[in-house]
């Protein structure tokens, strides 16, 4: 590396650092009681510390000092790499398939807390996926079409005794019209402002879960809903509901993979592409981007459904922008419109966030900066739709 | 051409607008089966409008537009490809992130016979033989010339009788643009009437037999081709000269 070059980096890394320490201070120094400086310098100098190391240790390995290290490595990630080749599908596939099925054996509680938590995140994130990677609608109100999926459970249970396996399809056929009624008079609209109609739905969805006191109860919630059963035996453990929500998130991800790869998934790609070009090839472009609403918010009703069982309450401050928003980071982090990318998001934004429950404060500032990172370095996620050819590879 | 047929594409006294900013004001072309026609005029005189209109993405406000002597004014667009109607939009707008192959059967999308769209596709890369070469690489990582191939390989796939071509010379290079000529002319002479709408008016004008002249959503003039190519206006206004 030139000296030029280096000096630009160090320039940037010194930038950089300047920067962050202006965007600390007002979230650490400005406290109640005054101004403090002092925590702020020592956040930030342990910071700049870790900075210049990095940078030292990017630079010695620029050199080329540090191939000694990092040949080996190299190797073995390749051979890793050769194994994984060298497996057939089926086979990989049924190991990931008994880990998830032996998982709660040999794990506690918290374990399966967090794990079903995941595997709700991954119905959604999926059925976001179809709405947002194959037909390409912007949607930030989809958490909305959860919360009718938990609130349909919710109410058909307590007010009709019906069970939870009758009202999983029920919730996903509530979900989905839920859906074709937000899509009917909005998928007209394009891009941005598709986006801002989607954001309005969920918030007003939300405002009569939340102001509806005698159907939903409003903020207080429903709560005491009855847990699935199964022949009459309830399953009152978690490990039980963990079971339940790993087989309705396989029907999701086969359903999925089955859409993404028919007649109806290539014409959701080619609306994304361009929408007024499918229209000329003879793609009703209307009724498919309603019907990829309405899938969408299918999987999104069943997970809804589910949750409810499993909270056994629902209140309207489960389905916030927020969760919308967290929905569809997992979604573009772990790259739009492939399946293993979508569960990988779902893991990193789920898994990882519970691994660091000990920064429990800067919990959120992490979060920010891994998300900017990224974005900076693998804009399409971090396992991005392999589309270079597949089906029509399949196809000969 | 002989007027006692009935034309397979015709448009009376078509108006449309963006808005209320009129774009078309009052159109009336005929085109007959089996001919190539091209509309010629300069920037913003309303010809791809005219396709547009043609297709019903764009509504037209008054007026017929008519195929195989049926109106099809209120027709979805995307029923018109079934009919036999089918356009190459302009800027091709082909699918970027699905293949060549892939976007070739996005052109028989509303087609269930498989063998035959097998052996369409084939017939496509027998045109288009570089397409061939590119089947399994990305849309949008194809030379513009390429897309052009794609766009109207893509059109097609879908057995069109009417196909409707809005500048497919935009932006290609002049050895290219012969190119794509020669097979439009190929693509005719297998029994596909073609509108040819051009920015290029020498070209379209020796490649079609009936032309349209359109100025500011008007038509101004209609002939024969070699007709307009002779034409002392059409000549200053449009060929250079």
């Amino acid at each position: 590396m030139t000296t030029q070059e280096s000096r630009k980096l160090w320039l940037a890394c010194g930038v950089g650092l300047v920067w962050f320490l202006i965007l600390l201070w007002p979230m650490l120094g400005i406290q109640p009681e005054g101004l403090e400086f002092a925590k702020t310098f020592k956040v930030f100098g342990y910071i700049a510390v870790a900075a210049v190391f990095i940078m030292f240790f990017y630079q010695i390995q620029e050199a080329g000092h540090l191939d000694i290290v990092g040949d080996p490595i190299k190797s073995a990630t390749s051979n890793i790499g050769k194994i994984y080749e060298f497996l057939p599908r089926w086979a990989l596939l049924g190991i990931v398939l008994a880990i998830a099925i032996i998982f709660p054996l040999v794990t506690g509680r918290y374990a399966h807390d967090v794990t079903i938590s995941v595997l709700i995140y991954i119905c959604l994130g999926l059925g976001l996926n179809i709405v947002v990677g194959l037909a390409g609608l912007l949607d930030l109100g989809y958490i909305a079409f959860y919360g009718v999926g938990a609130y349909t459970y919710a109410l058909m249970s307590l007010h009709f005794g019906m069970s939870f396996w009758l009202c999983l399809p029920v919730a996903g056929v509530t979900a989905a019209i839920a859906g074709c009624i937000v899509g009917y008079p909005t998928l007209r609209m394009r891009g941005d402002y598709l986006a801002i109609v989607t954001l309005g739905f969920g918030e007003i969805v939300r405002l009569i879960f939340n102001n509806w006191m005698s159907l939903t109860n409003g903020p207080n919630g429903i709560l005491s809903i009855p847990r699935p059963e199964i022949f009459g035996y309830q399953l009152k453990s978690l490990w039980m509901l963990y079971y339940v929500i790993l087989a309705i998130a396989i029907f999701t991800i086969i359903s999925v993979y089955r859409l993404n790869y028919s007649r109806i998934g290539r014409a959701w790609e080619a609306i994304r592409e361009d929408e007024t070009a499918a229209e000329l090839m003879g793609v009703n472009t209307f009724l498919l981007k309603l019907l990829a609403y309405a899938t969408g918010a299918t999987f999104a009703g069943f997970a809804g459904a589910f949750f409810a069982a499993r909270m056994r309450f629902v209140g309207p401050e489960s389905f916030t922008f927020l969760e919308s928003a967290m929905v569809l980071a997992m979604v573009v982090l772990g790259g739009m419109g492939s399946i293993p990318g979508v569960i990988l998001g779902v893991l990193v934004l789920v898994a990882l966030p519970e691994a660091f429950r000990g920064f429990e404060l800067y919990r959120m500032l992490v979060f920010g900066g891994v998300m900017t990172l990224m974005m900076l370095i693998r804009p399409a996620g971090i396992w991005p739709a392999k589309r270079v050819g597949r089906r029509s590879e399949e196809a000969e | 051409m002989a007027d006692n047929k009935t034309p397979i594409l015709e448009l009376k006294n078509v108006v449309s607008a963006y808005g209320r900013i009129q774009a078309l004001k009052g159109i009336s072309l005929k085109v007959y089966d089996g001919e190539i026609v091209t509309i010629i005029g300069a920037n913003g005189a309303g010809k791809s409008t005219t396709l547009m209109t043609i297709c019903n993405i764009i509504k037209a406000v008054e007026g017929d537009v008519l195929y195989k002597g049926k109106r099809i004014n209120n027709v979805g667009s995307e029923i018109l490809p079934t009919m036999g109607l089918c356009q190459v939009p302009e800027g091709r707008r082909i699918f970027p992130r699905l293949t060549v192959l892939e976007n070739l059967d996005m052109g028989a999308f509303f087609r269930d016979d498989s063998a035959n769209i097998k052996s369409d596709v084939e017939r496509v890369f027998e045109l288009f033989p570089k397409l061939r070469e590119r089947r399994k690489q990305l849309g949008g990582t194809l030379s513009g010339g390429e897309q052009q191939m794609l766009a109207m390989g893509r059109a097609l796939m879908s057995r069109p009788k009417v196909l409707l071509l809005d500048e497919p010379s935009m932006g290609l290079a002049p050895l290219l643009v012969q190119q794509i000529f020669n097979i439009i002319k190929m693509i005719n002479e297998q029994g596909v009437t073609v509108v040819l709408v051009e920015q290029n008016a020498n070209l379209a004008l020796q490649c079609a037999q009936r032309g349209y002249v359109l100025e500011t959503g008007k038509v101004v003039m209609e002939d024969d081709a070699d007709k307009l190519l002779t034409n002392p206006d059409i000549r200053k206004a449009y060929l250079g000269e």
